[in-house]
């Protein structure tokens, strides 16, 4: 049944809109025309809204609780507290860092905007009546929101309920409010380079608290079958299947009686990773009120109590000879955790991969020690768009070196290549234990320098500089240039787990009569178009049109186990299982294909969407043609069907990397630093959907941009949240998004089936400090070297006026 | 709590609903009538993704009472579709273009977009990037969502010169 009219190779290639085509995402048509399906989309017949009551105070005593107004309210049928969940032993829910976080604060409240009480109602005004109803009584409490000082011999104790409890889930705890340390590397020999060296700086520098906030805030809509006795959750879920596991071990239900689904996800950026109370109490209260119940939170919840990220200091010491090698590195780091450590990290890692930070550079030794500790701020610390810490770790090393060649008065560029890791020494072992796959650093950076002429802008500077002093200009040019190399892709069973659950990820592909296919992972797209991209995977492998397969994720009811989305891990882990499960199916059609064609299966090649005989390709079998066959042949010794599934454990980690350039002009007299020029140069190994990555790029810099040049929840000395809501916290409009120059090189993962590395993060962990750098670099003639972000108009020019420039 | 009976146009259909004084246009469209198109992002008029267009004008669905909005005609993402069911060329220009991401923000952005073009049918790339500054996106960084915005507007021009 071979066709008549043969088409080319490169039209069957083209067909199949495989590796490597921009691809039209599927998702779209459904999202522009408003028909998504979001979680607060969700209605169910007879569905109840929940509202907590939050704490006003950073730290108090609870002295009383008192519902009943609240209860007198129409529409209010319920007002759930720690009171009526510590006999169900769910007054608190274990977080992924191994600590437990209090669902409903029982005797104290920890940070404002804690959950005290829930209302549940029959709308979602009545509910917001009940909850003004409630009276809580409290007794304010001193509060600690300074790091530094939470370790103080006379810091009040924040954690009573584990004040005793001095082995922690990462070891001793030295202090009451202390919560690990954890250490990697070479102590000595770190100080022993440091002592011998020529040179040594030492900054301490600061990662504000910053928020991802996904426009689409997170909620649940739980409804609990009083019949069948199986609890069904729709809710901002990036790991489905971990929620279903914490949620069978919290309720006593079996995980066959639970099933969780992840609707469409409105963004989620690391927010939407851990377990929160709303979420347990929505389950809770469709329980005991027998309806579906819905918790939405609004965004001053969303910026005040679910997942914040960084919140790190970080002293670095960074030691080189005269001429700029690089010889040692240490990084003491001190881990604000909030309230309660609630980390998004692979369980044996509680600073995250942090140990990146000796980054893109061959640094001989090198020595890392964090301290985590309890503040009176919300929990969270999650991977904001990044790989877990590994943003923290990039924008350390990124400012370190800059500031290192300013004390060399050396170039920052320059620097960088004297000290990359070489392409000849890949794979390459680290000085903290890691094994970098591929990179080429020094063709990356040198693209970069000439596409933007770097030359040319660094004499631009001088001129510009020049001008400035003659009084011409009141404007400052500034060029940060950033190199960073990622860790994602979590992670290797044998040392990534969450909650004892290795982070694999699985694949399952069903191939139908007719040559379709539907596939199913274990992870969830936020945005990121995996129902575009992963059959595009399929589609290479298997000879399939991508349009001919369905993608299907998100419930845990028919998707494999998987590990969810985050820390970039959906390309390299998920992707890589799509690739094995499509070869195992490849594998089966060989054979059948050799029945079909009477020949042995070694006599057939794999071309383009077919087995041909080799040497005589009219003589063929499309993976069409196989698939029926698959299901109507008896083939001796094969079973019938076509369904492969595989689960992916990694072998390693990938390590995308990237060159960032970008130019700002800060007008000392008001502060605004005006990003002129960001130029992007990543390399995420194989490109799967060039359209998709730009966007992510182009997303993840506009991310950078924001924390960088504004965002930053703080909270005041009595411990108040001072950029709670959008009126304070900033997103930045398309009118301060400038337009992202984005370029690429290609270096392949050797260990990853499609050689492909994952992107989505990169631009988030290289373009914060490729903008922190420009800024400083702006300064740097005037001696500034280091100030900490965010850099906002207020900042930057109390950095002029310090330095004497402001009129 | 007064009740009001209120009467608009919606995406071309008369809707007549009971509500509370108190209630917001946001929460009538997507909990009553099943409009779910247009979204909640923020709490504070920031983020627009609860754009409509109400009687011409691009309104933030969650700074209006319903009952404010009683004898309007409003359009939102759900009516955006061409008379004959094709996809309007906003709709058609951002999924090209990949002017979405998590599709999020993209009801009211496109609901903006079609207002701004009315207002403005040619407009620069600036005054775009000005038009749309009432909608945040999270996702995309707006870089494709100018650039399906330039592409909708020549493309409705051509539409208009053929016409
Ligand atoms: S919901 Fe944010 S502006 Fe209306
Ligand atoms: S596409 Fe996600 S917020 Fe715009």
């Amino acid at each position: 049944m071979n066709e008549q009219a043969p088409i080319s190779r490169d039209e069957r290639v083209k067909k199949l809109e495989g590796l490597g085509s921009s691809r039209k995402r599927v998702e779209d048509v459904r999202f522009t025309q408003g028909a998504g399906n979001y979680v607060d989309d969700i209605k169910l017949d007879g569905m109840l809204f929940g509202d907590f009551v939050r704490s006003p105070y950073g730290h108090a005593r609870i002295k009383s609780i008192n519902t009943e107004a609240a209860l007198a309210v129409p529409g209010v049928l319920a007002v759930i507290t720690a009171a009526d969940l510590k006999p169900l032993n769910l007054h608190y829910m274990p977080t992924l860092a191994g600590d437990v976080q209090a669902v409903l604060a029982e005797e104290k409240v920890l940070f404002q905007g804690q959950e005290v009480a829930f209302v549940v109602a029959t709308d979602r005004y009545a509910a917001a009546d009940g909850v003004e109803l409630v009276e809580v009584d409290y007794d304010e409490l001193p509060v600690i929101n300074d790091a530094f000082k939470a370790m103080d011999d006379d810091a009040p104790v924040l954690r009573e309920d584990i004040q005793d409890k001095m082995e922690g889930a990462h070891g001793t705890r030295k202090h009451h409010n202390h919560i690990f340390n954890w250490q990697e590397g070479d102590k000595e020999g770190t100080e022993k380079a440091l002592a011998e060296a020529d040179v040594v700086v030492e900054e301490m520098i600061t990662y504000h608290r910053v928020h991802p906030c996904p426009l689409e805030t997170c909620g649940s809509v739980a409804s609990m079958d009083p019949i069948t006795g199986k609890l069904t959750v729709w809710g901002t879920f990036q790991a489905p299947h971990v929620v279903r596991t914490v949620a069978a071990l919290i309720t006593d239900i079996p995980e066959h009686k639970i099933r969780i689904i992840s609707p469409d996800i409105g963004g989620g950026f690391g927010n939407k990773v851990g377990v929160y109370p709303g979420y347990i109490c929505s389950i809770v209260a469709s329980i005991v009120t027998g309806k579906p119940v819905k918790w939405v939170e609004d965004r001053i919840e969303n910026l005040m109590a679910t997942a914040f990220a960084r919140d790190y200091h970080m002293t670095g010491k960074l030691s080189a000879t005269k001429d700029g090698k690089i010889t040692g590195l240490s990084a003491h780091v001190l881990a604000d955790h909030g309230a309660f450590d609630a980390c998004a990290d692979p369980t044996k890692f509680p600073a995250g991969f942090f140990h990146i930070v000796t980054g893109s550079y061959d640094i001989p030794v090198a020595h890392v020690s964090v301290d985590g500790v309890y503040t009176n701020k919300a929990p969270g610390g999650v991977a904001y768009r990044c790989s877990f810490r590994v943003t923290e770790a990039a924008y350390l090393i990124e400012r370190m070196i800059d500031i290192l060649a300013r004390k060399l008065d050396m170039d920052p560029a320059e620097i960088r290549m004297k000290n990359f890791i070489k392409k000849e020494q890949f794979p390459y072992n680290s000085a903290l234990g890691w094994e970098y796959d591929s990179g080429d650093y020094h063709t990356a950076l040198e693209q970069a320098l000439k596409a933007v002429n770097y030359d040319d802008l660094r004499a631009e500077q001088t001129e510009n500089r020049a001008a400035f002093e003659r009084g011409e200009t009141r404007s400052l040019m500034g060029i940060g240039v950033a190199f960073f190399t990622e860790i994602v892709g979590a992670g290797p069973v044998k040392n990534c787990d969450i909650l004892g659950l290795g982070m694999f990820d699985s694949c399952e592909i069903r191939i139908h009569p007719t040559g379709s296919a539907t596939v199913r992972l274990g992870t969830i797209s936020q945005g990121q178009g995996h129902a575009t991209t992963f059959a595009q995977i399929v589609a290479s492998e298997i000879g399939i049109p991508a349009e001919a397969i369905t993608l299907e994720e998100g419930d845990t009811d028919t998707a494999p186990y998987g590990l969810g989305t985050y820390g970039s891990r959906s390309t390299p882990v998920a992707g890589a299982a799509t690739a094995m499960a499509a070869r195992k199916i490849r594998a089966k059609a060989q054979m059948i294909a050799a029945y079909m064609l009477e020949v042995h299966e070694g006599d057939l090649e794999w071309d383009i969407d077919r087995f041909q005989v080799k040497g005589n390709p009219e003589l063929h079998k499309t993976m069409v043609e196989i698939a029926f066959a698959a299901y109507s042949l008896a083939v001796p010794g094969l079973e019938p069907g076509l369904e492969a599934v595989s689960y992916y454990d990694p072998p390693n980690m990938t390590y995308p990397f990237g060159a960032y350039i970008s130019v700002v002009d800060i007008d000392v007299d008001t502060g605004v630093a005006d990003v002129r020029k960001f130029y992007a140069l990543d390399d995420c190994g194989t490109r799967i959907n060039p359209m998709v990555i730009e966007g992510q790029i182009h997303g993840g810099l506009t991310e950078a941009l924001a924390i960088v040049m504004g965002q930053d929840i703080s909270y005041d000395k009595h411990g108040n949240i001072t950029g709670g809501s959008l009126m304070d916290f900033f997103l930045p409009t398309a009118v301060e998004t400038p337009t992202w120059e984005t370029d690429f090189t290609v270096t392949p993962s050797p260990h990853h089936p499609i050689g492909a590395k994952g992107v989505g993060e990169s631009p988030n962990v290289g373009g914060v400090p490729a903008l922190s750098n420009a800024v400083h670099d702006a300064f740097a003639h005037k001696g500034l070297t280091h100030t900490q972000m965010p850099h906002d108009h207020w900042r930057v020019w109390k950095t002029a006026q310090s330095l004497g420039l402001t009129g | 709590m007064q009740k009001l009976d209120i009467k608009m146009n919606i995406n071309g259909a008369d809707v007549e609903v009971n509500v509370d004084s108190r209630t917001l246009l946001i929460h009538i469209l997507r909990e009553e009538l099943n409009i779910t198109g247009p979204h909640i992002g923020c709490d504070t008029t920031h983020c627009g993704a609860c754009t409509v267009d109400l009687d011409g004008k691009s309104v933030k669905a969650c700074t209006i009472f319903a009952g404010q909005a009683n004898g309007t005609t409003i359009k939102t993402i759900e009516g955006m579709a061409n008379a004959d069911g094709t996809l309007h060329a906003l709709q058609a220009a951002f999924k090209d273009n990949h002017g979405l991401q998590c599709g999020f923000c993209t009801p009211g952005m496109i609901v903006r977009a079609y207002r701004l073009l009315k207002e403005n049918p040619n407009p620069t790339e600036t005054e775009i990037r000005y038009g749309i500054s009432g909608n945040l996106c999270r996702c995309t960084g707006y870089q494709n969502i100018v650039k399906s915005i330039q592409v909708a507007a020549t493309e409705l021009s051509q539409q208009e010169a053929a016409e």
